[in-house]
């Protein structure tokens, strides 16, 4: 196998000191390899949005290191991270975060603007991804003309557009029913297939089983992993499920 | 799940021998519940004698006996269909019985029996959702599947219900590790002499479960 595409080695996250001192993280590893998608799982206060912060340079870690690529976060400039998350990353949350008064294609072309690319390469480019993920159909439409379902599609093409290769996503699916939800997860499922690697953060198990591993956290440690996914045809050749 | 049942319903749609009605019977929930053969001639047996089902005709060159529903059986099958499947008898889970038992049982990691059963759910969840994805595809015309529409969409059904089961079960470990956790952090009330009257005596749980476990 590749080497991994995100690293997090021995990460340990602290929050405040003596008797207000919460350990967020305490000595997490995990390894995302491109094309895969992680699931993180744990009860709340667990420290999965804090694996999310840090894994995505939104958090610093007390102690540990992250690497995305072939970059250590904690070497990096604030300026230099800043372009890396901007370049590299994706994020997309529970409630869509687009543009109200930008269409769907201003919206997923708007962090290659800010990036500096010239408004019609990011628009072509935003209507690439959107061709990609079947949204063309949307493109011209603002947020309020959109099911909540199809905002977070978008919300996906937006994380994901230009040379995008990790998604960060937390909760994304809690604002939706579950049929929804499960049509979003498919469609990060899809771009993982792609080659994206992918961390989910989610409470919901039906929409964790849609990732390749899933880890488990409890008061900021990986108790457990659900290991590597089989192929559907050794499910089937073994006879079916349970 | 009711193998005469199922049978009957089968042959609703025509007749059929035992062989094909086995196939059919996996094909449509998807070899979840296999039969083996003669487990289906030993059903049929008994739905011939109970007046069910007949024979239709001899034995065909390769010597197989074909099965019809009878009028009997036709009346059975419809009130199936309008009778609700009884949930009111609690049938034994293991995984119930291990749960209850290890919270009593003395040096049982229970965290380590919900953690573990847990993982192997969510492992369980996952086979099923790629499962599902495939189906999904083949139903909503993705790929070219084998399964006609119709037969796909009743496989997608049943891992739909397999999917819906896996979830329940991680919902109710998780909440077994929540009470847990309460309970832990409740202090327990110092115990005392044995009670003249033993509350073990009177079918009451000890102090420290009340309110608990309902």
């Amino acid at each position: 196998m590749s080497s991994p595409h995100v690293v997090l080695d021995d990460v340990t996250r602290v929050h405040g000191h003596d008797e207000t001192r919460v350990v967020a993280l305490d000595h997490v590893s995990l390894e995302i390899h491109a094309g895969e998608l992680v699931a993180v799982m744990g009860p709340s206060g667990s420290g999965k949005s804090t694996l999310l912060n840090v894994a995505g340079g939104l958090d610093a870690p007390t102690s540990g290191t992250v690497r995305i690529g072939e970059q250590t976060l904690g070497a990096l400039t604030p300026r230099d991270l800043a372009k890396l998350r901007r370049r590299r990353m994706g994020f997309v949350f529970q409630d869509y975060n687009l543009i109200p008064s930008l269409t769907a294609a201003e919206n997923v072309a708007l962090p290659l603007e800010l990036d500096g690319m010239r408004a019609r390469q990011a628009r072509r480019s935003a209507r690439h991804t959107l061709d990609l993920m079947d949204l063309m159909s949307l493109s011209d439409r603002y947020p309020d003309q959109m099911s909540g379902g199809q905002q977070q599609r978008v919300a996906i093409a937006r994380a994901l557009v230009g040379s995008r290769r990790f998604v960060l996503a937390d909760e994304p699916t809690g604002a939706l029913d579950s049929h929804t939800g499960e049509e979003v997860l498919r469609v990060l499922r899809e771009r993982c297939d792609e080659g994206v690697a992918g961390l989910l953060v989610t409470h919901e198990a039906r929409h964790a089983a849609w990732a390749d591993r899933v880890v488990f956290l409890r008061d900021g440690r990986v108790v457990d992993s659900t290991g590597e996914a089989g192929t559907a045809e050794d499910l089937l050749v073994s006879g079916g499920p349970r | 799940m009711s193998v005469r049942l199922g049978l009957m319903a089968l042959l609703a749609e025509g007749e059929s021998y035992g062989a094909r009605l086995r196939a059919a019977f996996e094909e449509r929930t998807g070899g979840t519940w296999p039969l083996n053969v003669g487990q289906v001639y030993t059903t049929l047996e008994r739905l011939v004698r109970d007046g069910l089902v007949a024979q239709s005709g001899q034995a065909d060159a390769e010597g197989r006996i074909a099965y019809r529903l009878t009028d009997a059986g036709r009346g059975e099958l419809a009130q199936w269909w309008v009778t609700p499947v009884d949930r009111t008898s609690t049938p034994r889970d293991e995984l119930t019985i291990k749960l209850a038992l290890a919270v009593t049982a003395p040096g049982v990691d229970v965290h380590g029996v919900v953690q573990g059963q847990r993982t192997a759910a969510l492992r369980h969840l996952r086979d099923l959702t790629r499962l599902k994805r495939d189906a999904l595809d083949a139903v909503e015309g993705r790929v070219e599947g084998a399964r006609d529409a119709e037969h796909g969409l009743a496989w997608l059904l049943v891992l739909e219900n397999l999917v819906f089961a896996a979830e329940a079960e991680v919902r109710w470990l998780d909440h077994v590790e929540s009470v847990l956790a309460r309970q832990a952090r409740t202090p327990r009330p110092a115990r005392g002499p044995e009670p003249a009257t033993s509350e073990h005596t009177t079918g009451e749980r000890p102090v420290h479960w009340e309110g608990k476990i309902r």
